[in-house]
């Protein structure tokens, strides 16, 4: 009996070329896409079939050649770059290969940044910032920096700052490529147990048992979305 | 531009953060910070040994008097040459009594003429001895000089006119000769002839003990003792007799120095002209020299301009080294955080955001070197005061010149860099190693 759910993303014929020099790169050649809130997304392909790309628009980083992409009923295809800014601030969150911390901030500084950019008084978000620490184990190490904690814990702090602004979406990009096993099953968990209380996610991987964890598979290929399998069972 | 439109907690993080930015590498902040703390600092210390420099210079010629025109008697050179060459000689030269006259009623806008003699000699006080010189003057002699009664009472016209051995000390000259005494009703002895001391006399506004100020343009003014021009007439003489191996030279001057009051500033400048031309007519020799206190402050005053102009080009050249290498370690830090820049991008910085960052990171450097800079600056003027005579004089305006220049080289060339950080694309800058 589950509720039908929001869409989240509606993406409608996106294409996204590049110029380089006389040529033209087709990076992305007709992507139609739908993603309801609450559900955890893995993007698959081959070197160069515009995963990447694809994640870039999503996240407003980038815009697309022609389509339009609807962010929680926006039209962001044809914001300008401030307001694009603003959209990445308050409405996304990043979880990095390789968590690209901030070396001169320390763990809760870090996990304060999004907020900077609201013009909020972080003082009032210091709770909240706490309690995210402590949500991903590193409440302990609050005012430690970056260099003082192993990459597991880099990334941990990483998930944390992407939920500080409670995003409509968290993108991930390889967000284990950088970590052994072990660790990266850790980080995989914490991200399980995110969308398991509701966070939607949208995970770039090669790995197909990273891949399985989600509920829904997207694989590329040229440009184009090749398969989308719904591995979630229906009821 | 970019208008700052940003909330004040936003600023005083990016504060914050500027601040810990460049903590975090100590040393190279410091060394960028050098050329910015040198600028300021050489140009609060330089202008203030350059104003306290000038500030004497003029003090010592307004003490002359700016409405003043002061002769001298000058040995002519020709004279000079005869001296040596044979055994004895008797010249004659300098400004006469007639010379006073003719000035008295021939200048216009003359307020007053005094005329003086001027002899090196020794003073004696029982034991004590002091190299002085005796300068027989007449009563208007304190009002022209700026001079100021400490004790005692002037030479009076009745001194004068009777020829009275009564004298009057500088307050150096009277604490040197009398140091356990009022030297008042004392007598002291030039030569071989007693004078009754009846007054002593200081520069006015050197209510202190000022350190004696050199030799200008006239006598030095604080080893004076002064006596009636009569009594210096009778007792002296108008012919000095000089004997130096073997030969005897004859020297006769009437007056050693007039000064000339005008009634004001603006008599000055025409009377210099009629006063040598007056002169020349009646002296077949030149064998006087004027000296005109305004015209040497105007060139004092010209002087200065022209260093504050020379000053001013020195600090701009060292300011802007100062800013150069500033911009050349902002350019080096924004490829180096070219990683965080995408970061924060991607986290919601809009390119107004980074821009502020980079332009607040290097208005803190080039302030933190200014406030630096300006510390040194009071503090060596002060350095150079205790352990020297040299007057300093640390003006506000030179402080807020060098400290505003030094923010505004901070803002002027971390414009460039910052613009720099805002434009890289975010998706480059994520891919950044
Ligand atoms: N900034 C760019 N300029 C030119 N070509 C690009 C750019 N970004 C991606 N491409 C091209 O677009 C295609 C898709 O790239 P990308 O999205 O990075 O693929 P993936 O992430 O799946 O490997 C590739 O052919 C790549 O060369
Ligand atoms: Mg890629």
């Amino acid at each position: 009996m589950l509720a039908p759910n929001k869409t989240i993303i509606d993406i409608r014929n996106i294409e996204k070329v590049f110029q380089v020099g006389e040529i033209e790169v087709r990076a992305l050649r007709g992507v139609d896409l739908a993603i309801e809130e609450g559900s955890y997304v893995a993007i698959m392909g081959p070197s160069g079939s515009g995963k990447s790309t694809m994640l870039n628009i999503l996240g407003c980083l980038d815009r697309p050649t022609s389509g339009t992409y609807l962010l929680g009923g926006e039209d962001v295809s044809k914001m300008d770059d401030d307001t694009l800014s603003a959209v990445r601030g308050k409405r996304l969150g990043f979880i990095f290969q390789s968590y690209n911390l901030i070396a001169q901030l320390t763990v809760i500084e870090n996990i304060q940044v999004p907020l900077i950019y609201q013009g909020i008084n972080l003082k009032e978000y210091e709770q909240k910032c706490i309690d995210l620490a402590e949500l991903v184990g590193l409440s302990e190490r609050l005012d430690h920096r970056p260099t003082q904690l192993s990459g597991g814990q880099q990334q941990r702090v990483a998930i944390a700052r992407s939920l500080v602004n409670d995003p409509l979406m968290i993108l991930a990009d390889e967000p284990t490529g950088n970590l052994d096993s072990k660790t990266g099953v850790e980080v995989l968990e914490l991200i399980d147990k995110l969308n398991s209380e509701g966070k939607t996610i949208v995970m770039v991987t090669h790995d197909e048992d990273i891949a399985h964890r989600a509920d829904r598979v997207i694989r590329m290929k040229d440009g184009r979305i090749d398969v989308d399998e719904n591995r979630r069972q229906s009821p | 531009m970019f208008q700052p439109s940003i909330t004040q907690h936003q600023l005083l993080n990016t504060v914050k953060l500027g601040i810990k930015s460049l903590l975090l590498h100590k040393l190279r902040s410091g060394l960028t910070m050098l050329g910015m703390i040198f600028g300021v600092c050489s140009v609060i210390a330089m202008l203030a040994i350059g104003e306290g420099a000038s500030y004497e210079a003029q003090e010592r010629i307004k003490r002359l008097g700016s409405t003043n025109i002061i002769i001298n008697s000058v040995k002519p050179p020709e004279a000079q040459d005869n001296n040596s060459g044979s055994q004895s000689f008797g010249i004659e030269y300098g400004l006469t009594y007639d010379d006073a006259a003719r000035l008295q009623f021939t200048i216009p806008n003359v307020a007053t003429v005094l005329p003086m003699r001027i002899i090196r000699e020794n003073v004696t006080f029982g034991r004590n001895q002091e190299p002085s010189q005796v300068i027989g003057t007449l009563p208007s002699y304190p009002s022209m000089r700026g001079m100021e009664l400490v004790a005692g009472r002037f030479l009076s016209m009745i001194d004068q006119k009777h020829q009275r051995n009564v004298c009057v000390l500088t307050l150096g000259l009277a604490q040197r000769l009398f140091p356990y005494q009022s030297p008042l009703e004392s007598t002291v002895r030039v030569q071989d002839v007693y004078y009754q001391v009846v007054g002593i006399i200081r520069e006015t506004g050197t209510a202190e003990q000022r350190p004696q100020m050199g030799e200008m343009e006239g006598e030095p003014l604080d080893n004076n003792i002064y006596i009636p021009l009569s009594t210096a007439k009778s007792r002296f003489g108008e012919t000095l007799i000089r004997r130096n191996a073997g030969s005897f030279s004859a020297e006769t001057v009437e007056l050693h120095q007039i000064i000339v009051k005008m009634s004001s500033t603006q008599a000055v400048v025409n009377a210099e002209r009629q006063i040598n031309s007056l002169l020349k007519r009646f002296h077949n020799k030149i064998d006087f020299e004027l000296i005109v206190p305004l015209q040497l402050l105007r060139e004092a005053e010209a002087t200065k301009r022209m260093f504050n102009i020379v000053l001013g080009s020195i600090a701009a050249i060292s300011l802007l080294v100062g800013g150069i290498g500033i911009m050349n370690i902002m350019l080096a830090t924004v490829t180096e955080r070219t990683r965080e820049i995408g970061v924060r991008r991607a986290l919601g910085a809009k390119k107004k955001d980074i821009v502020t960052q980079f332009l607040i990171e290097t208005v803190v450097l080039s302030i933190g070197g200014g406030l630096i800079g300006v510390f040194l600056g009071v503090l060596v003027p002060l350095l150079v005061s205790a352990s020297t005579d040299m007057v300093t004089i640390i003006t506000p305006w030179s402080v807020g010149l060098a400290f505003g220049i030094s923010g505004l080289t901070g803002i002027a060339f971390g414009i460039y860099p910052a613009s720099q950080a805002a434009e890289l694309d975010p998706i480059e800058a994520l891919r950044h190693e």
